[in-house]
């Protein structure tokens, strides 16, 4: 089974991050630009159904040019091709605008299951996975923390409010993995150093035929109007232990819903 | 030259990772309880550690040399130790790799370069050290064996390790270096058995073991090179051990250094932090100097011995003695500027320091590198 994985480059978790104050959008000069983690866990789970069933990982991203190094990566770790979507009229696209380039860019591939990160770090919307399946016209398997394949069938748990849901769908569809999906390989030193002599086939909107005006910034239908930043953290929750702290702790947390 | 590739950027942050995940949350322990982490070096064997300039038909990676000192400064930063055993380790993988014939190759290099087995390097003698070619063990033939007999003092990874590379005198008493030959010795040999694991002040995370051979036979076929050429293969592996050994000293030393800008920015005194007094200031600057200098030397030794430049051995001998003194005086200034913090075994300092101490005595002493430094510009 031919497997496509959607990848984003984002700043590193580890920085400060940033908004611009003119029109709130992230200031990706501020910090190291690196590959989603969640989406190494995407393309974890990619290389091990192939590996289980054939075929072949695809990356894909759209970004701009220094995105090729979130490629690398992923192709480092056992993508055998990649493509970069990229032109100058996508910086500030929104999901909407998003999700209609990578389904044209997805029409061209011909894969059986597209996989993505539920969310990513930086843009946080969670909403591109679901309207790619629309576009595409595919089942959509959201926040799916274990998935197995059989034939032209796939069994996945997908978490809910609460707990988690068995879900079945037939291929092809759009999965995307929360997490707990699986933990992502170390790239070995074959790989690193093959990744740069694998195929990375770079589209623009014309090779896709994406009319400009429906993406970028000014193509988007959503717009950031106003942003603060983060505010500084606080002195946080203080349990004092009267022998009954833990269930202090757990009721704090469930009141907040992490348990 | 000055600026590192796409490919090892990529090289060292895997490596780096690896060592932040696998090496340094237990380096303290592995320590304290002299425990040899076998599993991890297996798990580094899988990214392709164990034969990183072995070639790749057998399961190397092909890497350059300065790669491959990139690579083991980034380990050097979680545990100097491993670090540095890995060095032994791909020097054994290399020498197979260089001097053997393919039929060794097949046979010992795709499990050394997955390290599921180890490789120790026998060269030390109780009575022959600095001056190596002064060795005695011996290597009578007999039919189509070889006898040995003899013990190796120091050796590293012996006894967990499967595979020894054995120098040996094939010539008789007075033949000096020209007499000696390399053995390829399995762990279950007859008659090959190891000594204590000795106590001793840092390096704790690998086990250093006398060898014992009495009677151990060898098949011919497991002689590396010819007779008498095993001086000259011992003494070309330790080039880029000479490279690593200086490359795991200076991770280890960059990983003291970042933790006492850290420690400096938080401590107070005077009612100052210790990274505002201008004294401080000026060590942390020479540290950060003598670091970069050394590292720079490095590099162009690596580069020297990748392109088999005819002076590399001397550039490696420089690299070596630099790299190896300053990551010593590194990690001891870090030890001072953590105060009496810097003595606790919790601060990881003093661990750092004992580990890097060796680094100054073993693959050629400092010594020995200012002779061989001497000799090629002076001249016998
Ligand atoms: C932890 C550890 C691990 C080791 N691992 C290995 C290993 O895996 N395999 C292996 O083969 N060996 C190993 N060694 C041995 C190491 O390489 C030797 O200890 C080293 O070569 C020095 O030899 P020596 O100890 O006999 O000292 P000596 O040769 O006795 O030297 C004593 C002192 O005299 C100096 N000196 C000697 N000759 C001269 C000279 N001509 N001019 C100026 N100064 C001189 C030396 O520099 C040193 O300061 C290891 C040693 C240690 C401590």
């Amino acid at each position: 089974m031919d497997i496509a994985v959607l990848i984003k480059q984002v700043p590193d978790t580890y920085g400060e991050r940033r908004l611009h104050e003119t029109d709130w959008s992230l200031d990706r000069a501020a910090t190291d630009a690196v590959i989603d983690e969640i989406d190494t866990r995407g393309v974890e789970l990619a290389l091990t159904l192939t590996e289980q069933h054939g075929g072949e990982v695809t990356a894909v991203t759209m970004g701009p040019d220094g995105a090729t190094d979130a490629l690398r990566k992923a192709l480092a770790m056992g993508a055998a091709k990649a493509v970069h979507i990229t032109d100058p009229a996508l910086a500030g696209s929104d999901a909407v605008a998003t999700s209609a380039v990578l389904a044209a860019a997805l029409r061209q591939l011909d894969v059986d299951l597209i996989v993505t990160g539920n969310e990513s770090t930086d843009g946080r919307s969670a909403a591109v996975p679901a309207m790619l399946a629309e576009r595409l016209g595919l089942p959509a398997v959201t926040s799916v923390r274990a998935l197995t394949v059989d034939g032209d069938t796939l069994t996945a748990e997908r978490v809910v409010e609460g707990g988690w849901a068995r879900i079945q769908a037939p291929l092809p569809a759009v999965v995307s993995v929360n997490e707990k999906i699986a933990e992502p390989r170390y790239p070995n030193f074959k790989g690193i150093m093959s990744a740069k002599k694998k195929p990375v086939t770079t589209l623009t909107l014309a090779d896709l035929g994406v009319d400009a005006d429906r993406v970028g910034a000014a193509g988007s239908a959503t717009r950031a109007v106003d942003g603060a930043p983060r505010p500084p953290r606080t002195g946080g929750h203080t349990i004092t232990d009267d022998g009954s702290a833990g269930a202090q702790a757990a009721r704090y947390l469930i009141e907040r819903k992490v348990l | 030259m000055f600026e590192l590739t796409d490919d090892q950027r990529a090289l060292v942050e895997v490596s780096r990772d690896f060592a932040a995940e696998f090496l340094a949350p237990d380096a303290l322990e592995w320590d304290r309880t002299k425990h040899f982490p076998v599993d991890v070096l297996a798990k580094a064997g899988g990214l392709g550690m164990g034969g990183m300039y072995v070639r790749e038909d057998v399961g190397g990676s092909g890497l350059s040399r300065l790669d491959a000192a990139l690579i083991i400064e980034a380990l050097a930063a979680g545990c100097p130790t491993v670090a540095s055993y890995i060095s032994i380790h791909n020097m054994v993988a290399w020498m197979i790799d260089r001097y053997g014939s393919q039929e060794q190759r097949e046979r010992f290099l795709p499990e050394l370069c997955e390290m599921t087995v180890l490789g120790s390097y026998c060269l030390t003698e109780p009575g022959a050290g600095s001056d190596a070619a002064a060795l005695t063990t011996r290597a009578v033939r007999d039919g189509e064996e070889y006898v040995l007999d003899g013990v190796k003092q120091f050796i590293s990874g012996a006894g967990a390790s499967g595979v020894y590379i054995v120098m040996a005198r094939t010539g008789d008493a007075a033949s000096g270096a020209s007499g000696i030959t390399a053995f390829l010795v399995e762990r279950d040999a007859a008659g090959l058995s190891f000594g204590p694991n000795e106590a001793k002040m840092g390096w704790n995370a690998q086990p250093t073991r006398p060898v014992i051979l009495e009677g151990v036979r060898v098949p011919v076929t497991h002689r590396l090179g010819g007779e008498g050429q095993g001086f000259r293969i011992a003494m070309s592996g330790l080039n880029g051990g000479r490279i690593n050994i200086g490359a795991s000293s200076l991770g280890g030393a960059q990983s003291a250094l970042d933790r006492t800008l850290q420690y400096m920015s938080e401590r107070t005194a005077f009612g100052k932090r210790l990274d505002q007094f201008q004294a401080l200031q000026f060590s942390v600057a020479d540290m950060v100097t003598e670091l970069e200098a050394a590292r720079l030397l490095l590099w162009r030794a690596a580069d020297a011995l990748d392109r088999k430049a005819p002076d590399a051995v001397r550039w490696c001998a420089m690299a070596k003695r630099l790299a190896t003194d300053t990551g010593f005086a590194v990690a001891n200034q870090a030890l001072q500027l953590h105060g009496g913090y810097g003595y606790l075994a919790e601060y990881g300092i003093e661990k750092l320091v004992r580990d890097l101490r060796v680094h100054q005595i073993l693959e050629g002493t400092n010594e020995i590198m200012k002779m061989v430094i001497a000799r090629d510009v002076i001249g016998r």
